[in-house]
């Protein structure tokens, strides 16, 4: 068994966020997971890794289907490769939704 | 305990529309991999699949017949015809209360499920055809079967996946073998290219947007096919008193269940299935000579596969030839442990191993002879057909050459 022991790592002290906007995506990263793996948000830290939160293969499958509804993205399958833990999917969501206005922009065409 | 003997085999798929035309392309190698008919809107995330490519069902079928028959019962039917046909018997009175029907399918009539579902949530009309039922039921191929021949004996359909007809022919063959019945039509079919299942399979994020490359290191998932395999297993005393000819001979079974995870492979249970087979047919690994892989092409299928056969079969691993003829027929899920069993008949008749295509490069955690490419001569006494099954379901199926 590779039982984790959560009770500390709730209370260790995060790394402070770089940008308040990174910040609120993490917690709707951090919502979706929660709501998709039916555990409270309260036990996924910004740095929890998949593992930890024991999310397999197949839950991941779920929550990237959800998290492709939530930002209106679209996750490559390479992508879920890289995408081992909150803070991974939270730079991963980042880079797309900025790819994403990018090709959408006005400007950009 | 009887001998169990194929006396007819039939085959409609991606390769073909029967036994020796795919025979032939399974040979040459050719992935019959191609550009889907409808690459959907939005397009699929991938856009090839192995269709039937030159299954016209009219040619096959009445107008009033198709009404009834969905596209999986029709595969399924038209390949029982080859092998019946193939194997000359007639289904004397009895006979036909001695004789099996046991098919595989994973999901039965899609299409008209589809249509019922289309009408009632996108159009509002609550009026489903009629026949929605009769058609999208898994045995529809295995009962349009024992009215086609008029046969009375056991007839039921097996759905655990993609072990469905693998798991089929194991039944037909302890059937056959315990004497509960003198012959049996056994094999699958799937239909799987109906736009709601494309979806679905979509979401699970395991098809490869290109073509299936199963035990090369740039693999990138399975690749979806349709078809049917049937094949006629006979006693073999009954089989010789009548002077039938004989494609081959199964010799033993095993199933296994990984009891571990819904969809993620584990060793432990494909690794169960290949051993009771071998105990099944009373075998030491070192009589097989080659393996019919269930090698799907995605990731995790093909490195567990390798290590589970390297689990029964140790060090004389290195001396199996190993194939996944997915490579060029695709996945045909349902249908896919006989038509595997068919080409491996024919592997075992012909002395010639069918390849793996689409091998571009090696991957030390796939390091079996995997026969990359190219068909190459060798004379095989006995082989092994895997299937594992979403589920945790798996099956191997163990064959021998008929010598006669």
């Amino acid at each position: 068994m590779d039982a984790v022991d959560n009770s500390q790592r709730y209370h260790e002290i995060r790394p402070m966020p770089e940008t308040p906007e990174t910040d609120q995506l993490s917690s709707r990263v951090i919502n979706v997971i929660a709501k998709t793996q039916r555990i409270p948000a309260e036990s996924i830290a910004p740095d929890s890794t998949f593992n930890q939160l024991k999310i397999d293969s197949l839950d991941g499958i779920n929550i990237i289907f959800a998290l492709e509804n939530e930002f209106g993205i679209e996750i490559p399958d390479e992508g879920i490769n890289n995408m081992r833990s909150v803070r991974e999917v939270t730079e991963g969501i980042e880079k797309l939704m900025a790819a994403k206005a990018q090709t959408t922009s006005p400007g950009a065409v | 305990m009887n001998r169990v003997a194929v006396t007819g085999l039939g085959l409609v798929c991606a390769l073909g529309n029967n036994v020796e035309e795919s025979w032939r392309r399974l040979l040459a190698g050719e992935c019959r991999i191609a550009p889907l008919s409808d690459e959907g809107n939005p397009p699929y995330k991938f856009s090839k699949g192995a269709e039937a490519w030159g299954f016209r069902p009219h040619e096959h079928f009445s107008e009033k017949d198709l009404v009834m028959l969905e596209r999986f019962a029709q595969l399924a039917t038209v390949a029982a015809r080859e092998a019946v046909g193939r194997s000359g018997l007639r289904f004397d009175r009895e006979l036909a209360d001695r004789t099996a029907v046991i098919t595989g399918s994973s999901v039965g009539g899609q299409f008209s499920e589809e249509e019922g579902y289309q009408r009632l949530y996108r159009e509002g009309n609550p009026r489903v055809a009629p026949l929605t039922i009769p058609r999208t039921m898994a045995n529809a191929g295995a009962s349009r079967i024992s009215l086609e021949f008029g046969i009375h004996g056991p007839t039921y359909t097996v759905s655990t996946a993609c072990s469905s007809s693998n798991h089929a022919l194991g039944q037909a063959f302890w059937l056959v073998r315990g004497g509960a019945v003198r012959a049996a039509i056994a094999g699958g079919s799937e239909a799987v290219f109906a736009e709601g299942l494309l979806r679905a399979w979509e979401a699970m994020r395991v098809v490869s947007p290109d073509v299936c490359r199963p035990f090369s290191a740039d693999r990138r998932g399975l690749s979806l096919g349709e078809g049917a395999g049937m094949l006629v297993l006979e006693n073999w005393e009954h089989a010789h008193a009548r002077g039938a000819r004989v494609y081959g001979e199964i010799i033993g079974f095993g199933m296994s269940s990984d009891a571990h995870h819904l969809t993620q492979l584990c060793v432990d249970g494909p690794a169960k299935a290949m051993t009771w087979a071998l105990q099944d047919a009373r075998l030491s690994p070192e009589r097989v000579g080659y393996i019919n892989a269930h090698g799907t092409g995605t990731q995790a299928n093909d490195t567990t596969e390798t290590e589970a056969i390297r689990a029964v079969f140790n060090s004389y691993a290195d001396k199996l030839l190993v194939s996944s003829t997915k490579s060029m027929h695709g996945h045909t899920l349902g249908a896919a442990g006989a038509i595997e069993a068919i080409a491996t008949l024919l592997t075992l008749q012909h002395s010639q191993i069918p390849p793996t295509v689409n091998y571009t490069t090696p991957d030390p955690a796939c390091n079996l002879d995997v026969v990359p490419n190219q068909a190459r001569s060798a004379p095989v006494e006995i082989a092994l057909s895997n299937t594992f099954a979403f589920g945790g379901l798996n099956a191997s199926l163990i064959m021998k050459r008929f010598a006669g």
